[in-house]
């Protein structure tokens, strides 16, 4: 008990006597600890936006559609009226008229910037459904701004109406494209339709996926599995295939049931759409697996719990962001603390003498130095959980499509576990190798505070002998300790494969806005995410760069007070201390473009656009520049050290 | 206690260092006037803490007084700013250091040949002249040693070729065998007396008598003050060896 209390005791005092070095340790992982806080509690953090708008909208519990196939017929209209009548089934809404297009707002021929900045052109897919003026009793879409549907008016989709930048008064034109595959000329698609709507009314729905992800019979691909097992039934009568063309990441208008019919040739190429209300709606997916058709001919069914999770899949992005985010930070914060650990040891080298000298072992010495750490990365992971917690809602974005705001997430004891255990691993990680050897360090050796004798690298010192003064001192600074080149390397490549990921962000972002006529309104918020995790990472990377140029300062003030004792200028010292730090951010911010297009090509998943070359280029000068001025100050004030008493103090 | 003549190469007057303010002023140099010619061998004696190394730290222009004027070659070097101060020492002071003050991952060469660089050497001649050196002090076959392998009186002689590899006007030593044994210091005195042989200027403050007894004139120190003067019979010049024993 009594050792504990001193090992306790010691380190508090030691703690109490750094307090810079203290809160600089406990900024690092409490970032790491927050980030990573964040993206474990994101999960289902959709779930009360979504409740929400399934009581405000009487939403389904069951939705079921079905289309027409070319080859085997038109949509099973009776088989869709027979699942209202399926035991379970309480109440419905439809059958509903449904048909896929495509949807231009005024002006969208050429390209034009919404109201959130991004530039868009060409078409987006739709799905439009007719529904009556009347409200149903199953499915009312809430609406948030505007009217209902009525002749001529198109009711749209929250979150497809903030991606287009259209609101009510806006006129949008909706089209259909009839497509044909002759066996000898291939396909051909040609707009049978085409009609003027004046925006009437912006509503929620719990009916539906978020755009772009709306899907009706027949052209869901989540439904892909079923469509390929499905077997045409027969030739076509004409030898030819006819059908709609598949609307491309589609949203969702509703019209007038007229309105609907009147933008396909023929009833036969209308999906339909009902929804029901089953008396037990937590065994919704009960139902839909005993219903569900395994081929393509039947209604498609799908229960609230996976349009629902669908909707929690919008958040998924900001999750996979905030948790490899989470994994950047605890990079960045072990570089950082080790070095900052590193520093502080060699500046304690002279008290662990003293632990000595007055009996304490070397595993006493150990556990003094791990448990400063172990406290801190308590305290971290504390503050950690509790900023993740409560940053969480305002960083989640649910949609458009929702209503409300994402609630308070719950911390479950495995989220609390883990993030402990990383700002633990952080600190061990950081702390073992140099306590360790603190532990080693023969007792006469550290009372006499003689420092850790450098690193010889040959190559270096020779290839070095050629450059002018200040990088000749530079990089003999940065030789002589090459562990904290590579930390400060390591801690460079995280911080700028986020700015680059944040870049290849943006461009997809652009891409897409380009490409579909909208923004997936799920990479948005994932882009305000990666731009928060970027801005913590260059922050914390820039705390690294000052903290190793003062550690490298406080190592290298024997042999920098030697080299102006030899005639350096304090300049030179400086430039060259500056340069110690400089040589490792341009290795880093040379490997972390590629490590940042790699980390946004693994976070997306899909196809993404490479930032400009221009911006890639210039992130290595602007790093490199930026590091190059964040390390003047310690660096001057390292340089400006007397040297007389530096080297007098050597044997003093 | 000096006879100001124009000839001399290192020259202070009135030379005062002090630490402190009030009740708790130091005053490590206190009116320290100093000629030293060229080719003469000044030595500087006096108990721990009296000033020596201050002193020859003020010399050198490693610090600056408190008061007073130094010059070296008839240039003011107490107003001296820090970039000028860095180029006189790159080219006219050569220092040596109680504790050699080698850099632990540079080998014996590499640490000579670094003043030379600093000055703005080819990397070639500052080798050549570094190799040079280390053979003049007796080093040629431990060019390649680190520091950690040469004992106490070969890092000595390491740093000796140091202070001279840009050929200083001046080398001010610092207890230059204060960490060497009795072997070692014969080694660096041998050294120095070449150096007395070959002209150049040298200011060395010392404990050992042996070494002050080597040196054309002697000055003590007290309290940072020269307490006494004495000119030693006879000069060195070319007897250091003779006069200390170490001959024969």
């Amino acid at each position: 008990m009594g050792r504990v209390l001193l090992v306790g005791r010691l380190a508090a005092r030691d703690l109490r006597r750094r307090p810079v070095e203290a809160a600089l340790l406990l900024i690092a992982i409490t970032a790491a600890a927050a980030t990573l806080t964040l993206g474990l509690v994101l999960h289902g953090m959709t779930n009360d936006p979504y409740q929400r708008t399934r009581q405000a909208t009487a939403g389904p519990d069951v939705v079921a559609s079905a289309g027409p196939n070319p080859g085997i017929g038109q949509a099973d209209l009776a088989g869709l009226r027979a699942l209202t009548d399926a035991p379970g089934v309480v109440d419905h809404s439809g059958p509903y008229p449904v048909v896929g297009g495509e949807l231009e707002t005024d002006g969208m021929t050429g390209s034009r910037r919404t109201p959130r900045g991004e530039v868009v052109g060409g078409a987006a897919g739709v799905w439009a459904v007719g529904r009556d003026p009347a409200a149903a009793s199953v499915d009312r879409p809430e609406l948030i701004h505007g009217g209902w549907v009525r002749d001529g008016g198109v009711v749209v989709e929250a979150g497809f109406a903030d991606a287009l930048g259209v609101g009510v008064g806006d006129r949008i034109t909706l089209r259909t494209r009839l497509c044909e595959i002759r066996t000898s000329d291939g396909r051909d698609c040609r707009v049978v339709t085409g009609r003027s709507f004046r925006v009437v009314g912006v509503a929620v729905t719990a009916a539906a996926r978020p755009y772009p992800d709306v899907c009706f019979a027949p052209f869901c691909p989540w439904f892909a599995e079923a469509m390929e097992n499905a077997q045409p039934q027969g030739p076509p009568p004409d030898g030819n295939e006819r059908f709609l063309e598949d609307p491309v990441e589609p949203g969702l208008v509703w019209l007038t049931g007229p309105d609907v019919r009147g933008l396909v040739p023929a009833a036969e190429y209308l999906s339909y759409v009902v929804n029901l209300k089953l008396a037990d709606p937590t065994d919704a997916r009960g139902f839909v697996t005993a219903n569900q058709a395994s081929t393509i001919g039947p209604p498609i069914l799908e229960s609230w719990q996976e349009i629902r999770d669908e909707h929690d899949k919008m958040v998924q992005d900001q999750q996979r962001v905030l948790r490899t985010g989470g994994w950047l930070l605890g990079l960045l914060a072990v570089a950082g603390v080790a070095v900052l650990v590193g520093g502080r040891m060699a500046d304690q080298t002279r008290r662990v003498g003293l632990i000595k000298a007055i009996g304490g072992t070397p595993s006493l010495v150990a556990a003094v130095l791990l448990a400063e750490f172990v406290v801190v990365a308590l305290l971290s992971a504390a503050a950690g959980l509790a900023a993740g917690w409560l940053a969480a809602p305002l960083l989640t974005d649910p949609g458009a499509g929702l209503l409300g705001s994402t609630g308070a997430p719950s911390l479950t004891l495995s989220t609390v576990g883990m993030v402990t255990a990383v700002a633990l691993g952080v600190a061990a990680a950081a702390t073992v190798v140099p306590a360790l050897r603190a532990a080693r360090t023969s007792t006469v050796h550290a009372l006499a505070d003689a420092p850790r004798p450098p690193r010889r690298t040959p190559r270096l010192i020779a290839i070095s002998a050629r450059l002018p003064v200040p990088l000749l001192l530079g990089m003999r600074v940065a030789a002589r300790r090459p562990r904290r080149v590579v930390l400060s390397t390591v801690s460079i490549a995280i911080t700028v494969s986020g700015i680059v990921a944040a870049l290849a962000a943006r461009a997809t972002i652009h891409q897409d806005a380009q490409l579909v006529g909208g923004t997936d309104p799920s990479i948005e918020p994932a882009n305000k995410v990666l731009l928060v995790i970027t801005v913590t990472l260059a922050a914390l990377a820039a705390v690294n760069a000052i903290v190793v140029t003062w550690v490298n300062a406080l190592d290298n003030r024997h042999s920098s007070a030697l080299a102006r004792a030899l005639g350096a200028t304090p300049r030179q010292i400086s430039i060259g201390l500056s340069a110690a730090q400089v040589l490792p951010t341009l290795c880093g911010a040379v490997l972390g473009i590629p490590a940042g297009l790699t980390l946004f090509a693994a976070l997306s998943g899909d196809e993404t656009a490479k930032p400009p070359l221009w911006q890639l280029l210039a992130v290595v000068p602007a790093t490199v520049l930026v590091v190059a001025a964040l390390t003047t100050i310690p660096a001057r004030l390292g340089a400006s050290r007397p040297a007389a008493e530096t080297l007098q103090a050597e044997f003093a | 206690m000096n006879t100001m003549a124009d000839t001399a190469l290192l020259r202070a007057r009135g030379v005062r260092k002090e630490y402190g303010k009030g009740e708790g002023l130091v005053r490590a140099v206190d009116g320290v006037d100093l000629e030293v010619d060229p080719g003469e061998t000044v030595a500087v004696m006096g108990p721990s803490g009296c000033g020596k190394s201050t002193l020859l730290h003020l010399l050198g222009g490693l610090d600056r007084p408190s008061g007073g004027e130094i010059s070296l070659a008839g240039r003011r070097i107490d107003q001296m700013g820090e970039k000028a101060l860095a180029r006189m020492r790159r080219t006219a002071v050569g220092f040596v250091f109680q504790a050699f003050h080698l850099m632990e991952e540079l080998t014996a060469v590499e640490n000579v040949e670094l003043p030379a660089l600093l000055a703005g050497r080819s990397p070639r001649a500052a080798r050549r002249r570094a190799a040079d050196l280390l053979d003049r002090v007796g080093l040629a076959d431990r060019a390649r040693f680190l520091p950690s392998a040469l004992s106490g009186g070969q890092r000595q002689r390491a740093a000796i070729a140091r202070a001279l590899s840009n050929e200083p006007l001046v080398v001010l030593a610092d207890e230059p065998t204060g960490n060497l044994d009795s072997a070692a210091t014969a080694e660096v005195l041998r050294l120095f007396d070449s150096l007395h042989e070959g002209g150049q200027t040298l200011v060395i403050v010392t404990h050992d008598e042996r070494i002050a007894a080597t040196a054309d004139r002697l000055i003590s120190m007290r309290d940072g003050a020269f307490v006494d003067e004495t000119r030693l019979t006879g000069g060195t010049r070319g007897q250091l060896g003779a006069l200390v024993g170490l001959e024969g």
